[in-house]
């Protein structure tokens, strides 16, 4: 199998212009993206700069843009584009640190804004929570996301608003507010009632088409939504009375 | 200079429990070579154990047989004051897990649901479907945003730095802005994961390249009991990735090219949940006998789960399954073979994690306490991790309020930080030589065929040699590429050096240990060997090589019998 790689590159400390290179790459056996850009780091061009780690797609650290599709390099097979040519790109909408890897820390950082962890009341209770598995059930569709920042990335709002939280960072705190042992107060997490938060998703529903996980995190906005819904109206009647 | 009260190096399992077992009034940091979420922690499935007793066929369980069914695995080997202190901690830990958010999968009742695994008398493993390494790593990340941690991300540590018998800091290479710069610390706690790359056939990650073992052996710390590498059963044929134990736990069969479960010719009462040691050599053997599928595999069949369960259980392994081999194990036998998949040894450390070096701790698969001995139980690495790691940072906080400012720190430090930056110089001037990855896949392929399942005296001493004549072909190496910023190829240099020590090491503890235990099985030595071998193997970097020396293995309950299952 033969094909032609157009790879993004850019050091933004030495090159004035991004550019695309192309290297020409054969194989015999079945490859990933990830190997066969191993491959050509290796034997080609050592100076090419990308991230990886498990290569068994749960670490996240491999998102990138293959021919026009977000996905992990990993575990996406050179066979399965069906294409002579493929151009790979950084996810879009961050910083281009050098070539491939791009700076997650805005990513990072609207995570860190929902207070990702749980918010858990009291002391380790003997024997642990008791917790119906139908509930753990309803939350492990967000427990999935690994982080890989490809909905963030995606995501046409983020890109247009600095604010907004981005999908997996909601998703997160739908993970949480669902999460039997979550006692953060409404008022807490009803700050992200905003444009910049739940009601800054424009539904196009990008994120649920990119996340290599299946994660839909427009699933978890939508709810939400009608969580923040629910309880603005129970407290206006509390309010009234 | 930077400096910090604890520098804890690796951001898994085993180092953010010591950064968030650490004392919050101390500076503590955490340096890691990726981003934490991207260790390979991430990639652990099938679960962790505690004598819980929530499975119905669990009741009588206690952490007592929890810590039997560790030593009888370990092949004696483990030290079982340790064994007894991890399996005592286990219950509480897991208790402590699921108060921080870990979302355990469930029993009726609600209670955290428990599998059977391998070598253990009672279903004790508990487990998240088969993605519990994900949600625990992301849980203690999440605590660790709660808790303010600092993180230098994307830094290798190249150097620890030791003087006098106490440790001052490391020095690192910053990928982000190509730097080669000195850290003190008052206390190194290491937690860099193990060296499954050292292998051709690895379950492990492309960056488990086992370099923090490697730095803190040029340091002068003693490595104990290398040779005992674990093989796992089942990793997917071609890839390599691990197909969980727990896929055995919920009822898998392994099957041969005549459609026979063929456990029953190895370990007729366990069948295909004996443990690894024994599963992985069966397997083999299997396959040796012509009885496995292109003389490469055997068959993990799951299809008599059935679907629901299968997607309720094993929804990890069915999309590794489709995303990485095209098939849907629903539907067809998972073609499987044993490859690399952890480190029993690891650096030399007691049970409060400290190291014979003053200041210095370890924790997780580089240390070795030792909980595992000669074999570890699936499901007991990330209670090691979590236990352990938790003890590291606890040693490490106490150490630091009682201890004095070292003198003439900083300009050691100093030192080392310029020495190493000239190494990287000479591999850069060089405009041709040897190029890492050529290397590195010899070394790898070597260690796969000489020093993997069986062994014998012949294959080791020849595996020793070229090892030598890979050492040569290092002193030529060269940096091809022309910027040092996020390079890979110098973080592989750098790496490839460690990799060399720690086959070294391996091979010279397996030729030596001239008997079979637990996964070292020496064709010469079929027996295990009480009188002569049950003793721990140290190898310590002496004026330039690598000496051996013995230590004893603490039996304080249990006496060695014939491991039968």
């Amino acid at each position: 199998m033969n094909v032609l790689f157009k790879i993004f590159r850019f050091d933004p400390r030495q090159d004035e212009h991004p550019y695309f290179q192309e290297y020409s790459y054969e194989t015999e056996d079945s490859k990933s993206v990830l190997e066969a850009l191993m491959e050509i780091r290796n034997v080609q061009d050592c100076s090419l700069s990308f991230r990886y780690s498990c290569r068994e797609a749960i670490c996240g650290s491999c998102a990138m843009v293959i021919n026009g599709n977000f996905d992990l390099a990993c575990r996406m097979e050179l066979e399965s584009l069906d294409s002579s040519l493929i151009v790979i790109e950084p996810l879009p909408n961050l910083e281009i640190q050098k070539d491939l890897v791009v700076d997650m820390d805005p990513f990072w950082e609207a995570l860190s804004k929902i207070e990702p962890y749980l918010h858990s009341e009291g002391d380790v209770p003997d024997k642990g929570h008791r917790i119906d598995d139908k509930d753990i059930d309803k939350i492990f569709q967000y427990v999935n996301c690994i982080l890989c920042g490809c909905c963030f990335s995606a995501c046409p709002v983020v890109s247009r608003r600095e604010s907004y939280l981005g999908p997996a960072a909601l998703a997160k705190l739908y993970r949480f507010v669902k999460d039997p042992r979550d006692k953060r107060p409404f008022r807490n997490w009803s700050r992200v009632n905003t444009e910049g938060g739940a009601w800054g998703c424009h539904t196009i529903f990008k994120c649920n088409e990119v996340c290599p996980k299946d994660v839909r995190p427009a699933d978890g906005i939508e709810a939400l939504r009608r969580k923040l819904v629910a309880g603005k109206i129970k407290g206006l009647f509390k309010f009234k009375r | 200079m930077l400096s910090h009260d604890i520098l804890i190096v690796g951001g898994g399992l085993a180092g953010l429990s010591a950064a968030l077992s650490s004392d919050p009034a101390l500076s503590v940091a955490v340096i890691s070579k990726v981003h934490p979420l991207r260790s390979h922690s991430v990639a652990a499935q099938g679960g962790i154990n505690a004598a819980l007793g929530n499975n119905p066929d669990g009741k009588d369980d206690s952490w007592e047989r929890h810590a039997f069914d560790t030593i009888k695995g370990s092949d004696y080997l483990a030290d079982q004051d340790s064994v007894e202190l991890m399996c005592r901690e286990a219950i509480p830990t897991i208790y402590e897990l699921e108060h921080m958010g870990v979302p355990f999968s469930r029993f009726p009742g609600g209670v955290i649901a428990q599998r059977p695994f391998g070598g253990a008398g009672f279903p004790r493993t508990c487990y998240a479907a088969d993605r519990t390494g994900l949600v625990i790593l992301h849980t203690l990340y999440e605590q660790s945003i709660r808790q303010n941690i600092h993180y230098y991300n994307e830094w290798l540590v190249t150097r620890l730095v030791v003087k006098d018998g106490r440790c001052l800091g490391v020095v690192v290479y910053n990928l982000e802005n190509a730097e080669f710069i000195p850290v003190r610390a008052k206390a190194v706690v290491f937690a860099t994961g193990g060296y499954g790359r050292v292998y051709m056939k690895t379950t492990n990650g492309f960056i488990n390249h086992g370099s923090g073992i490697g730095v803190a052996y040029r340091a002068g710390v003693p490595l104990k009991d290398l040779e005992f590498v674990q093989f796992h059963p089942t990793s997917l044929y071609r890839k390599n990735i691990l197909i969980t134990e727990g896929a055995r736990g919920e009822g898998g069969y392994l099957v041969n090219n005549k459609g026979r479960r063929f456990m029953e010719d190895y370990a007729p009462n366990s069948m295909e949940l004996s443990p690894r040691d024994i599963v992985a050599r069966s397997i083999q053997m299997e396959i040796d006998k012509g009885y496995g599928f292109d003389n490469q595999y055997v068959h993990l069949d799951l299809r008599h789960l059935g679907a629901a369960k299968i997607k309720k259980r094993l929804p990890g392994i069915r999309e590794i399954c489709i995303n990485f081999a095209g098939l849907d194990p629903i539907d067809t036998p998972i073609p499987i073979q044993p490859a690399q998949h952890y480190s029993m040894g690891g650096i030399d450390v007691e049970k409060d994690c400290a190291s014979p070096v003053e200041g210095f701790y370890a924790a997780g698969e580089c240390a070795c306490v030792s909980v595992h001995g000669a074999n570890r139980l699936g499901g007991n690495s990330l209670l090691e991790t979590v236990v352990f790691g938790k003890i590291a940072g606890k040693s490490a906080s106490e150490y630091v309020k009682g201890a004095s400012s070292a003198e003439g720190a900083e300009k050691e430090l100093l030192d080392v930080a310029l020495n190493f930056k000239k190494r990287v110089e000479t591999w850069r001037k060089r405009e041709t030589g040897e190029k890492f990855y050529i290397l590195m896949n010899r070394l790898k392929i070597l260690m796969n065929e000489k020093v993997g399942l069986f062994r014998n005296k012949d294959e080791l001493t020849q595996c020793l040699e070229t090892i030598q004549e890979l050492r040569e072909g290092y002193d030529h190496v060269y940096i091809s590429g022309p910027c040092l910023r996020f390079s890979q190829e110098l973080v592989n240099i750098i790496e490839y050096e460690s990799m060399l020590d720690l086959a070294e090491v391996i091979t010279l503890g397996a030729l030596n240990r001239e008997e079979t235990r637990g996964s070292h099985y020496r064709l010469d030595f079929e027996k295990r060997n009480d009188v002569e071998w049950l003793k721990h193997t140290l190898i310590t970097w002496k004026e330039k090589k690598p000496e051996i020396s013995y230590k004893d293995v603490n039996i304080s309950k249990y006496e060695p019998v014939e491991r039968k299952y």
